[in-house]
């Protein structure tokens, strides 16, 4: 039951051959044996995980259950969830309750019928690449504990790898859901913009963060996706799209797929061993009947620069919110306002965060704002440009996903520069609001390798299907971390 | 000596009249409870995000049709960065670079009688934001309370050009603003629940120098008596400085209402960077032709429309017409009476409106909507006047008693006290007959060419008549008979 996917465990829990309180206790009991090592999760409640799995059995029972109900997962800890603690990675919200669900929570819960096991450690406000900036400690990373899992969405990744939850949800600013996926030999999509609801999403960078689903497989990326996805009235970003079953052309056969091979991607920078994997996987994908392009990105390398203003500008507005005023961390001892301000925000936020709003509020301080913040946008307007060019030409763009395998803890932890450069090859993605996909395409040194997928805007369907084939022609994905038992 | 020349520009922000605030679904009522009425967006809690309220826009719409400016078909909210208590997401939701409403002009009548004049204000743009909530220092013993129920409350922030070159000039401004949006209902104009405040930026400059002097803004007027009184204080205070040697700097000021002062609350090197940038959890806010359209057919008759119509179909005169589209009650309160008096009526049912009921409500300070005497009765005790019924003098016993309500109507009143005019020839000539034979030292006066005399006859004649006899009918009798 472990190593099952969502379609086995689905027919599992209707077959009646376990019950969800069974199920969710088999997970919650390894969560409790493993997390102690791997820190994937900050909370877990096994009293309300097993209320709601007692729930799930009841709508199985009398008829009215969907696909997934029942099935247990993980929730990123920056998904606000009524009566759990939502800490987002922070000394800042370490005991904030939230009284709210979010709109991916609230589906989930309310209308898929899901059981969370608890909520996942992650990098704090999910700025980082490794997991190392949470208040709770870093994630280890199941395929080596000496190693991160990648981030932000970090723990996440780790659980789903060591089988602590069947599924994940996860969040993706400039690759957090697809770097530590391809860290971790998970399969993890970042839907276009606006596809999943931010509502409830604890911001970073609002015009970037996307949720995604995180898991083994791209079959089971595409049965959580449908359970999270749909228009939102609460999100003036959410669009009004018919409802589609991102599990339907799974199967399609992928004879004439024009895969657009960026050369910007194959490129210095990249880790031989990755590029190899990565060059193996496209190989399987001509044999599948796929053939390959070569396009331009000519802007690609502006990404991180123009990212690592537009995504710590909003920041630096979106964590305004966190004054110690209404909730959250309140520094002990102060003078007056502005001392309680300072306080709170210097012992609140760790390094990582107070860097980038430092960075956010300076691009755009007066004087300052037109050479950085709108130049930032322009030069994403000509990122997104870029993709509309490539994608006259091929249907999916793939690369690696990370440059490197998983780094040891402590690594890049001193050298900012070095780990943002760990999302060079994700981060033109979000930019342009597309949807990406990382999907495991092999090993370097004992250490799983990431491929990219990158479709055209709503080509999430697409994505998965092209994941799907390939994995049912490989078996990379279905490798698990030895020692964890 | 230096002439000095006052140069005003306004900053408005008019409450707009929505049941729910601007981004959250959560009441914008006046009065309840402390923290009642914020919702999980008022309070920013982590992970909420902001939804643009319709009815919001459509008052910005509302506004731009009615002062002619151009509704923007793309405008854009952005945060304006700081950090306060009453702020909870430490930024404000406004429009900076592309507001909503773009130029525009006010026409205002400034003073009275013969020294009235008109002058065009010309608006700058008026652009949609969210209100704070409200810090409260005083009840809490070394603390302070914080109050949400106002944060997220629409706000339309109207800005002026500094069109205005007297206090009495800003304050016609700011009370033909203030009937504006009324009007067209957009603002409920309560000044004392904050509903419409004024912001003044004040500066003087030797009259013929093109240049603005420097400028001081004084914050927070909310009513027209301290706009007046704020500016003349700080006109003083500014051309004293400027004459004592001094420079103006660049400020913000507070105006104290007690001491009638105005006091320096920032410099501008106190001035917030606020860091604006467009918010990315709103789209730009786009408005269509379609929608513009809809919204100018509910549009009510503007007062500068009616204006109009009042002078070229009642045949008023310009003054008249002004006086009676100050806003919206007053301009259907004299509809009401002319509809029902008639249009040939007009002209003495805009005196009654504006002088005789002007300054009966103004005695007791009260609201044309709260008249005692109704359109209708007034249009009855006019009525009476036309045909002769009663004299200018016996209506305005009518009106009093209407006041006091001894009356359901002008007839009723004229019926009850026996006030009805006595138009009978023979009932006036036998009062004329005996008034002269009883006085008749005045007779011989008359008669030896004292013209006085005659006015003294005539009032003999009205008082034996109490008031009642037609006034013409005696003049014309008494000439008769002293000719005879």
């Amino acid at each position: 039951m472990i190593d099952a996917s969502l379609k086995q465990l689905s027919q599992a829990l209707a077959a009646r051959q376990i019950s969800s309180v069974e199920l969710s206790t088999l997970f919650l009991d390894r969560i409790e044996r493993l997390n102690p090592t791997l820190n994937a999760f900050v909370t877990v409640d096994r009293e309300k995980s097993l209320k709601m799995a007692a729930a799930a059995d009841a709508r199985i029972a009398s008829g009215t259950a969907g696909p997934l109900t029942g099935i247990p997962v993980a929730q990123k800890d920056i998904f606000c969830a009524e009566g759990w603690r939502t800490t987002c990675g922070s000394k800042m919200l370490a005991n904030f309750v939230s009284p709210y669900d979010a709109t991916v929570i609230e589906k989930m819960h309310r209308d898929a019928g899901l059981v969370s096991l608890g909520k996942t450690n992650m990098d704090e406000f999910a700025m980082g690449s490794s997991n190392e900036t949470s208040f709770f400690g870093p994630v280890r990373n199941p395929w080596d504990s000496e190693r991160v899992p990648g981030g932000s969405s970090g723990g996440s990744a780790a659980a789903v790898a060591a089988r602590l939850a069947p599924a994940a949800t996860g969040t993706d600013t400039g690759g957090s859901i697809r770097q530590p996926a391809a860290l971790c030999n998970l399969t993890g999509l970042k839907p276009t913009y606006g596809v999943v609801s931010r509502y409830g999403m604890i911001a970073f960078a609002s015009s970037l963060d996307q949720g995604g689903p995180m898991a083994a497989s791209a079959e089971d990326c595409a049965l959580l996706l449908n359970t999270m996805v749909g228009f939102d009235t609460r999100d003036s970003t959410s669009l009004d799209r018919p409802v589609e079953d991102y599990a339907r052309d799974l199967d399609k056969p992928l004879a004439g797929l024009r895969i657009g091979l960026p050369k910007e991607f194959f490129g210095e920078g990249c880790d031989a061993g990755v590029m190899a994997a990565v060059r193996a996987a496209i190989a399987e994908y001509e044999k599948l009947g796929a053939t390959c392009v070569d396009v331009s990105l000519p802007n690609s390398h502006l990404s991180v620069p123009a990212y690592y203003v537009i995504a710590p500008a909003e920041a630096s507005s979106n964590l305004s919110r966190f004054d110690g005023v209404r909730y959250g961390y309140r520094a002990a001892d102060y003078a007056n306002l502005d001392d309680m301000y300072m306080k709170t925000r210097a012992q609140g936020f760790g390094a990582e965060v107070k860097r980038r709003i430092l960075i956010g509020t300076y691009v755009l301080s007066h004087g300052y704002y037109d050479a950085y913040y709108l130049q930032a946008q322009r030069i994403r307007r000509l990122i997104a440009n870029d993709f509309v060019e490539a994608f006259k030409s091929c249907d999916v763009i793939m690369g690696p996903t990370s440059p490197s395998t998983a780094f040891k803890l402590g690594e890049k932890a001193a050298d900012p520069v070095q780990m943002y450069l760990s999302d060079i090859y994700t981060i033109a993605v979000n930019l342009a609001g597309l949807p990406g996909m990382s999907v495991p395409c092999g090993f370097v040194g004992g250490l799983p390798v990431g491929l990219q997928l990158i479709g055209n805007y709503f080509a999430e369907g697409q994505l998965l299907n092209v994941a799907h084939r390939y994995q049912q022609a490989t078996d990379w994905h279905t490798r698990r971390p030895a020692g964890l038992v | 000596m230096t002439q000095w020349e006052v140069v005003i520009g306004i900053e408005t922000h008019a409450q707009l009249a929505t049941a729910t605030k601007i981004f959250s679904g959560a009441s914008t009522a006046f009065g309840a409870a402390p923290n009642t009425q914020a919702c999980a967006v008022d309070l920013a809690l982590p992970g909420v995000l902001p939804v643009l309220n319709k009815r919001a826009v459509e008052c910005a719409i509302r506004f731009g049709l009615a002062i002619g400016a151009e509704v923007a078909q793309k405008s854009v909210f952005a945060r304006k960065n700081y950090f306060y208590p009453d702020l909870p997401k430490g930024y404000q939701i406004s429009q900076m670079d592309l507001p909503v409403v773009v130029g525009g002009a006010i026409t205002v009548q400034v003073g009275q009688g013969d020294k009235a004049y008109e002058k065009s204000v010309r608006l700058t743009r008026a652009h949609l934001e969210e209100d704070a909530g409200k810090s409260l220092h005083e009840d809490f013993h070394g603390k302070s309370g914080i109050d949400l129920n106002r944060a997220g409350t629409p706000l339309l922030e109207i800005v002026s050009e500094p069109d205005m070159r007297s206090s009495d000039e800003a304050v016609a401004y700011a009370r033909a603003l203030h009937a504006l949006v009324r009007w067209i209902g957009i603002c409920d104009g309560n000044m004392q629940e904050g509903s419409f405040r004024c912001d003044a930026n004040v500066s003087v400059r030797p009259k013929g120098q093109a240049e603005f002097g420097t400028r001081r803004e004084i914050k927070n007027l909310n009513s027209f008596r301290f706009l007046k009184e704020a500016i003349d204080y700080e006109v003083q205070w500014q051309i004293n400085e400027i004459e004592e040697g001094w420079r103006i700097q660049q400020a913000t000021v507070l105006f104290d209402p007690d001491s009638g002062e105005t006091r320096m609350m920032r410099s501008k090197e106190d001035a917030h960077d606020y860091r604006y940038f467009p918010d990315p959890d709103l789209l730009p806010l786009v408005i269509s032709g379609d929608w513009i359209a809809r919204v100018q057919g509910e549009l009510p008759e503007l007062p500068g429309q009616k204006r109009q119509r009042f002078v070229s179909e009642l045949g008023l005169s310009d003054y008249d017409a002004t006086t009676l589209t100050a806003n919206s009650e007053i301009a259907a309160f004299f509809e009401s009476t002319v509809a029902i008096a008639g249009p040939a009526l007009a002209k003495p049912c805009a005196n009654w409106v504006m002088v005789d009921l002007a300054a009966r409500l103004n005695k007791e300070g009260r609201e044309i909507a709260e008249s005692p005497v109704s359109a209708a009765q007034l249009a009855g005790l006019i009525q009476r006047i036309a045909d002769n019924t009663i004299s200018n003098n016996i209506a305005k016993k009518v009106f009093e008693a209407l006041w006091n309500g001894e009356g359901a109507t002008a007839d009723e009143v004229i019926d009850r006290q026996g006030l009805k005019q006595i138009t009978d020839s023979g009932a006036i000539e036998k009062l004329v007959d005996e008034v002269l034979a009883a006085n008749a030292a005045n007779v011989a006066e008359f008669k030896a060419g004292k013209e006085k005399a005659f006015n003294a006859l005539v009032g003999q004649v009205m008082k034996a008549a109490k008031g009642k006899a037609n006034p013409q009918q005696v003049n014309d009798l008494l000439k008769q008979k002293l000719a005879g």
